[in-house]
């Protein structure tokens, strides 16, 4: 597969692979980072076949890696999969609903060889987390954050922020702390996919983010040197786009669970890319040679105002993904930057969500299921 | 934090020092993160295997490099590794 690589950038290796070992799941969180037509990929990479994949991976650099989903834990050659990681030399994370787990389990996979466990909650209290994760989970998954803790394990618990949750900011940092959280991640809702799809009922207002950031700064100071806190940052209300990524095809690498390869896991939702498998590629040639991986490397692809920009190589035009689904344009400066000519669809976008929160009946979220994933098929 | 010289120092229960083949460095990786170190950092945490002190690990480098007066910049590396959680005592 030559030809792809121009060299005018030069090329570094992954660092960080994202193994998407099913889309299987038995949540439905309506902001869900999988595609909306997850349900017509049924096809999974066996256990080989991952195996092969985190050899020729790790031989690259990469050393960081994710187990995801989906639910992982849906995988019953996981513990076979983590000690294979051990023996290369990744660190490796396990990022999980919880569902599932055992304390048998977690004693199975430490003696593997796993890093740490990532458990994600969806809110503070029971009945708001079991409406959002679309399942009655929320005491199980205190127990597993628990567990995680129990058998010396880094404890790093994830909640996804957004407009139903935001205000149980003081209690989410309240539950982390009493929880002996390492680390907790805070991440407002990047609006990809599913979140996309449910965005006026997701998205807060500037006044909701702005409240919430300070406490969580706040807390962040008393917790210093105990709890180590990752906030995602709400990219709508900032005025430069994130450096999606860390720049195009420079150190992330996610293979979904048919194998395909992408760049980053929402880049399955643009046009033309033609995604390379790694049941037809070696991970040297996908990475390197790939059309996928080569098309927005570099700067050449910029159009104005990207091209000319002098903060081009700190944000690299922002995310490929969000230029797509609000511009309908990849190749457009990500609409979040304010010196993008299309800004405007991102207030149109705020301003859409308020009006949603203040309607006398609001619609319905869409939530992530096989049902609801077969409409968009 | 403070480093207390008395103390053995060790690599953070979250943390782990490794070679990276592929970079030809050493990394420190933890929870969703890594550090690429130059080449005297590594020098320096590889020292960090819970038995030596700052004190130990100062005199064991200058006799490495056959050097003296790395006191000052050791004990400064040390203080950020553990302000960073890279390090415990």
């Amino acid at each position: 597969m030559a030809g792809y690589n121009n060299n005018l950038t030069k090329t570094t290796p992954p660092r960080w692979l994202l193994a998407e070992l099913t889309y299987a799941c038995p949540l439905q969180c309506p902001y869900c980072s999988n595609p909306l037509d997850y349900a017509s990929y049924k096809a999974e990479l066996s256990t080989d076949d991952w195996k092969r994949v985190l050899e020729q991976a790790r031989k690259l650099g990469a050393v960081q890696l994710g187990f995801s989903g989906g639910e992982p834990l849906t995988r019953s050659d996981l513990p076979q999969l983590v000690k294979h990681a051990r023996d290369l030399g990744y660190y490796s994370n396990l990022i999980t609903s919880g569902y599932g787990m055992t304390e048998e389990k977690i004693v199975q996979l430490k003696e593997a060889g796993l890093d740490h466990i990532q458990v994600s909650i969806q809110a503070s209290s029971q009945e708001l987390n079991d409406h959002i994760a679309g399942t009655a989970s929320f005491a199980h998954k205190k127990e597993v954050a628990r567990l995680v803790k129990k058998h010396g394990y880094p404890m790093v618990l994830c909640v996804v922020i957004h407009r139903e949750n935001i205000h149980q900011m003081p209690e989410i940092l309240a539950m982390a702390q009493e929880l002996g959280a390492d680390y907790l991640e805070l991440a407002n809702t990047q609006y990809y996919g599913w979140a996309h799809v449910n965005r006026d009922l997701l998205l807060p207002t500037k006044e909701q983010f702005e409240q919430a950031e300070a406490i969580a700064q706040a807390f962040k100071e008393t917790v210093a040197g105990k709890m180590k806190i990752y906030y995602v940052v709400p990219d709508f209300y900032e005025d430069r786009p994130k450096a999606c990524m860390n720049g195009w095809g420079t150190t992330f690498l996610t293979i979904a669970p048919d194998g395909v390869a992408l760049p980053c896991h929402s880049a399955r939702e643009l046009p033309g890319l033609d995604c390379p498998n790694v049941n037809d590629y070696s991970i040297a040639d996908i990475w390197y040679e790939s059309k996928a991986f080569n098309f927005f490397r570099g700067f050449e692809w910029m159009k104005e105002p990207c091209r000319s920009c002098d903060e081009k190589a700190k944000d690299f035009g922002g995310c490929r993904c969000q230029a797509y689904l609000l511009t309908g344009d990849m190749y457009n400066a990500d609409p979040v930057c304010s010196k993008s000519d299309r800004h405007g669809v991102v207030q149109e976008a705020i301003e859409s969500a308020k009006q949603a929160a203040l309607a006398v009946e609001e619609k319905p979220l869409v939530f992530r299921n096989s049902k609801n994933s077969k409409l968009f098929g | 934090m403070t480093l207390n010289p008395q103390l053995p120092l060790s690599i953070s229960r979250t943390h782990r020092l490794q070679w990276e083949e592929a970079q030809q460095k050493f990394v420190i990786l933890y929870p969703e993160g890594m550090v690429e170190l130059n080449q005297s950092s590594a020098e320096i945490l590889k020292c960090c295997d819970g038995v030596h002190t700052l004190t130990d690990i100062v005199g064991d480098l200058e006799q490495k490099f056959a050097t003296s007066g790395l006191h000052n910049d050791i004990s400064a590396f040390l203080e950020v590794a553990l302000n960073n959680g890279w390090i415990q005592q």
